[in-house]
């Protein structure tokens, strides 16, 4: 693990923010040039959604990376889970501007269909999450602040249920991703009290 | 037989070429546009019925038909069907037909192309995931095949069962469904004119991803109801198990006729999405009976459409 920490080490925070960011208009584009198959609009809706959950399932893979494996990707955490959230907005934005479009069936899915009700929440969650991403806001909300970036778990947990409640049928990959969220979970369950004092570090 | 349902489009306004989309609008699939000139017979635009405003369809393209499906079989992706359907046998191929008819057995798929005359049938395609394409499809009347058979007096009900075959069925590998595939539909709605058994799209013989060499079109339902690679044809007096309705029937009725008022649980059905629209196309509304509620409405009367979905 010496030599992947070193490279680490070496790579830029900025990096990470832009190859993460490049999918963005990368998908936008093959959608428009037919790159996405013949209906790009679901395509584009699931790709964001899917790659905003990845992301969230890395940012919770950070810690027992660090502590079970050694590698110290500690140093992009923000970055990822900054991605994270610009993908769930292009995530939301598809489906409001481009696939339900209209503002009453919009409201009347929210509230109705259980499974948007759940990804709102995960949306909503993920607001304060973002906006104290700031080195500011951490020193501000102290102790706080690791407290409310637990809303993290929640945040994960209702994404990855939101995956499964979509999917018709018993499909395999998105309870993959609801396994994985879970098992990170259990590990900090397992481990809170012996990362806190070995890390000292929000988990 | 009840009345025929008849097409004034010719096979040729079902070619897939540029030329012919930019030359003619296609008025397709529906009553009141004097349908006639099925292949090979003679147009018979008085026998088709008075009916809704006359609208234009212009059929999806070969593309947009063959690359974007469902058929869990070979996986759950849209596009899984195209990339792994090609390793499904479909010659030889034969349908068992059975259950209260009077000439039981396995019929091949030659035997049956032999008895029944081909036409060419361009109708709505209506998913139940809320999107929808023109399709050009070749087939015959279910109601000929069944009359083949010699439906049996007291018989109320058609089951249907797509092909089970693991060694060439990827998706089967994993329990998303209950396997084989299963649907079926009241004895009067298998009958109906509109009903069809689909052999080829586009003039060709139909791809396997989208249901060779011989499935149901039932152009008023949703498409799951449009079982899909046949392999056995049931009569029966009681209501039989569909796929969709096992596996959760309070969201896949065993009608799941296309209604803009019921809406799914999980989805509004109000409006489509045409598929091919690209990025930026608006949705449009759905059509009760995705367009066709004069010829089948009368097949429903009486009954509650929201309790019987």
């Amino acid at each position: 693990m010496g030599f992947a920490n070193q490279l680490v080490r070496r790579l830029p925070v900025w990096a990470v923010y832009l190859l993460g960011a490049l999918p963005a208009p990368w998908l936008f584009y093959l959608g428009l040039t037919g790159g996405l198959g013949v209906e790009p609009v679901r395509a584009l809706e699931h790709e964001y959604g899917k790659l905003a959950l990845q992301l969230l399932i890395l940012t919770l893979a950070i810690s027992p990376m660090r502590r079970l494996l050694g590698l110290n990707l500690l140093k992009f955490r923000r970055a990822v889970g900054l991605l994270c959230f610009f993908y769930v907005l292009c995530h939301l934005l598809v489906w409001l501007v481009l696939d339900v479009q209209i503002l009453g069936q919009i409201l009347t899915d929210i509230a109705k269909r259980p499974y948007i009700t759940i990804g709102m929440g995960a949306f909503v969650l993920m607001l304060p999450l973002a906006l104290t991403s700031s080195n500011l806001a951490v020193r501000k909300l102290g102790r706080a602040w690791s407290r409310l970036h637990r809303l993290t778990y929640a945040a994960a947990v209702l994404g990855a249920a939101h995956y499964v409640m979509l999917s018709k049928g018993f499909q395999i990959e998105p309870l993959i991703y609801l396994g994985l969220v879970l098992f990170l979970l259990a590990l900090r369950l397992a481990g809170s009290r012996w990362l806190r004092q070995a890390a000292g570090v929000g988990v | 037989m009840a009345r025929r349902w008849t097409n004034d489009l010719t096979y040729a306004d079902a070619t897939p070429q540029a030329a012919f989309w930019n030359r003619r609008r296609i008025m397709a699939g529906l009553a009141g546009s004097g349908l006639a000139a099925a292949l090979g017979s003679q147009a018979q635009a008085d026998l088709a019925p008075a009916g809704q405003a006359e609208q234009a369809l212009e059929p999806n393209t070969w593309e947009e038909v063959t690359s974007y499906c469902n058929f869990y079989e070979f996986g759950t992706g849209k596009g899984d069907p195209s990339e792994y359907a090609g390793r499904m046998t479909t010659d030889p191929w034969s349908v068992a037909i059975d259950g209260m008819v009077d000439n039981p057995g396995d019929y091949s798929f030659e035997q049956i192309l032999g008895e029944m005359t081909l036409e060419e049938r361009i109708y709505r395609f209506r998913c139940v995931e809320a999107w929808s394409m023109v399709v050009p499809w070749q087939g015959f009347e279910l109601a000929d095949l069944l009359n083949l058979a010699g439906v049996q007096e007291g018989a109320k009900y058609v089951a249907f069962e797509t092909l089970y075959r693991p060694s060439e069925m990827p998706g089967t590998a994993y329990k998303v469904l209950d396997w084989p595939y299963r649907e079926g539909l009241r004895l009067d709605e298998a009958m109906h004119p509109l009903t069809i058994m689909a052999t080829g799209i586009f003039g060709e013989p139909l791809p396997n991803q989208n249901g060779a060499p011989l499935r149901l079109v039932v152009p008023w339902k949703y498409g799951f109801k449009s079982i899909k690679s046949v392999v056995r044809i049931t009569l029966t007096d009681e209501e039989p198990q569909t796929s969709w309705n096992m596996a959760n029937p309070r969201e896949y009725g065993f009608y799941s006729n296309v209604n803009p008022d019921v809406s799914h649980p999980r989805w509004s059905q109000a409006s489509e999405r045409r598929i091919g629209g690209g990025l930026f196309a608006r949705r449009q509304p759905t059509l009760m009976f995705n367009g066709y509620e004069a010829e089948v409405a009368a097949l429903y009367e009486g009954m509650d459409l929201s309790e019987y979905f």
